[in-house]
């Protein structure tokens, strides 16, 4: 092995080629299905996931350098999952920091403690932390490795303009400006989003007035792996500071400012270095790497599809940072849409499932927003009868644990329930537990045909997943043409391995999605449940697979 | 579903009322305001059914205004 020689690549001072295309000479814009705009994490994982369907992809990027700084340093299961999909989870998981116990502290005393991840059984930690330029990193990796992937550097979206059936973009280069024409073009160009500008669009919602900096410092810290918040501390009074634990020895610290701080006098490096020093001591050595000062707002647009255009991440939706709800969220807008757009460029599903992205992921920012609002106006009360009311909750969560579930220093993003969605079939029988139509599949261990432990997700077919428990049935007759369906035969606790079944190793399987023998449970390809029956005819899950195609 | 309790239900209001007033003793107006903050925050727990607290708030905050529109017109 030659990997153990090679030196770790730097992703930070990683810069990329700029190469001209030969789109650039073209005499007329040359035809793409798919453009997505912007190659931070969200517009990566849709690129990489498009192309794994077998959909060319041209990805557009206004620069040619990963993230500057840790920003987006807290990653959930569910978007690890995402990964693990996508061929780069375990790249992530293994240079990331896992964590699932959260601390508290008001003033300078611990008043409590929470587990994100209470229950064993899922392949994946509640959270890895882990510097956002990784992430994009190991993102940009896997998408070198997919020749459908059309990676563009120093590409930069000026101009659109909308047909009935295609988009066309003016883009300028080192080289001049060309025009490109696209089916579908993906806006997961941030939070200044240039293509919301460019289709006259807003983000709107509740501006915070308040300040944040963040500084990456490194250094020896002799502490867990566990996210430390404090309100009111006394090295910095009056306001919350937020600990976390990076690769390479690097730390993550959040302190709030408040509205009057001045952004460009708490940048410098000999007004950081104080703040530090008050939190860790004077005689704990660092070096500050990075840092900013941030300011955010809940806001989102209207609607996430324009015509031609979707809008996926930041561009369509921005949150506080407390709840890691940001890029989380992105990652799963990318998961949401990839599917949809590839069957409906494949011809298998009609443009109506393009429009079930929006209705899902706007739901979906609605919940990160509430959820991010209600943290921020913990965290930062902003009158005095709410400071007053915040004071007490924290006073008395000392010694009442019922206190302590009003205490809020972020709910910590997991991945939203699409309830109310179109591609849902409703219940015809009872069932109890979270996997209700909608839910995001949850993992299980499971024992392989081959006698070998694996896990449930990572069984799930890139198309839609039948899981059938305790029974031979084969929903040879469910299927649609052009549409992936693997069925996948799961035996209960305690039977031996055999061909072409997974067992339930545990039983954990069909404790949570509240599985008898003969129930049927129908995944989308994005590991949603879309449908559940106690015993379906061939015919009713192929109904539900129609449906959760818009083709009702 | 539960709904708020307005009719007279203290076993014995002048003792509570006289312990209320009793609690606040030697306090300043800002300790004053915190402790009804955390016995406002005490009391929510022990009811506990939203849609109780829900009538409770929305009958506290009508208080609030019939006291403003007598004050107005006296």
């Amino acid at each position: 092995m030659t990997s153990e020689t090679e030196p770790p690549i730097d992703f930070q001072r990683l810069a990329f080629d700029y190469v001209r295309s030969a789109d650039q000479s073209a005499a007329k814009p040359a035809r793409h299905p798919v453009v997505i705009v912007g190659a931070g994490p969200v517009g990566l994982a849709l690129a990489i996931d498009l192309a794994q369907r077998q959909v060319p992809v041209v990805l557009l990027d206004n620069d040619n350098t990963l993230s500057t700084g840790s920003r987006a340093i807290c990653f959930a299961k569910r978007t690890l999952e995402i990964f693990d999909r996508l061929g780069c989870g375990d790249a992530m998981v293994a240079k990331g920091v896992s964590w699932s116990v959260g601390k508290v502290f008001f003033r300078d005393t611990q008043i409590y403690s929470f587990n994100l991840l209470a229950e064993s059984g899922h392949q994946r930690p509640a959270f890895i932390n882990l510097q956002q330029y990784y992430v994009e990193g190991y993102l940009a990796q896997r998408a070198q490795q997919l020749p459908l992937i059309d990676l563009r550097w120093k590409n930069k979206v000026v101009g659109l303009t909308q047909q009935r059936d295609h988009a066309t973009l003016s883009i300028d280069t080192p080289d001049g400006r060309y025009e490109l024409t696209a089916d579908h073009v993906i806006a997961c160009d941030g939070s200044r989003s240039t293509l919301r500008e460019l289709v006259g669009q807003k983000s709107q919602g509740r501006v915070f007035r308040d300040r944040f900096l963040i500084a990456d410092v490194k250094m020896k810290l002799d502490r867990p792996a566990e996210r430390w918040f404090w309100f009111d501390p006394s090295f910095h009074p009056n306001q919350s500071v937020l600990l976390h634990m990076q690769p390479d020895g690097i730390w993550r610290i959040d302190f709030q400012l408040g509205w009057d701080a001045d952004p460009e006098v708490e940048k410098r490096p000999e007004n950081i270095i104080p703040r530090v020093k008050a939190l860790l001591g004077e005689d704990v050595p660092f070096e500050l790497e990075w840092a900013s000062v941030y300011t955010f707002a809940c806001t989102r647009m209207e609607h996430f599809r324009h015509g031609r255009v979707l809008f996926a991440g930041d561009s369509a939706h921005g949150v506080s940072p407390f709840g890691a709800r940001g890029a989380n969220s992105g990652v799963q807008d990318a998961d949401n849409l990839g599917w949809k757009l590839a069957f409906v460029l494949q011809g298998v599903a009609p443009e109506a499932l393009l429009d079930t992205y929006g209705h899902e992921r706007e739901r979906a920012a609605d919940e990160n927003i509430l959820n991010s609002t209600r943290a921020t106006d913990f965290i930062t009360p902003k009158s005095e009868i709410s400071r007053l009311f915040r004071d007490a909750v924290l006073d008395l969560s000392r010694e009442h644990a019922f206190a302590r579930t009003l205490v809020n220093s972020g709910r910590l993003s997991v991945p939203a329930t699409l309830h109310d969605s179109p591609l849902n079939t409703a219940d015809t029988a009872r069932f109890d537990g979270r996997m209700v139509p909608g839910a995001a599949a949850a993992d299980a261990p499971v024992t392989l045909a081959d006698g070998r432990d694996g896990w449930l997700l990572r069984e799930l077919g890139d198309g839609y997943t039948a899981l059938v428990f305790s029974d031979e049935a084969s929903l040879r007759d469910a299927a649609l043409p052009g549409v992936a369906l693997k069925v996948l035969h799961i035996d209960p606790c305690g039977h031996t391995a055999r061909a072409g079944h997974l067992i339930d190793r545990d039983g954990v399987l069909a404790e949570r999605y509240d599985l008898l023998p003969g129930s049927v449970v129908l995944l989308r390809p994005d590991q949603h449940v879309c449908a559940r029956w106690r015993r379906p005819s061939a015919e009713a899950v192929r109904h539900a697979l129609e449906r959760a195609l818009a083709l009702h | 579903m539960m709904d708020l309790i307005t009719t007279p239900h203290f076993s014995a209001p002048d003792d509570f009322y006289e312990a209320l007033i009793d609690a606040h003793r030697e306090l300043s107006a800002e300790q004053s305001h915190a402790l009804n903050a955390r016995l406002v925050l005490l009391l929510a727990n022990h009811i506990g059914a939203q849609s109780v607290l829900q009538q409770a708030l929305d009958a506290a905050r009508r208080s609030a205004h019939d006291s403003t529109s007598s004050r107005v017109t006296t």
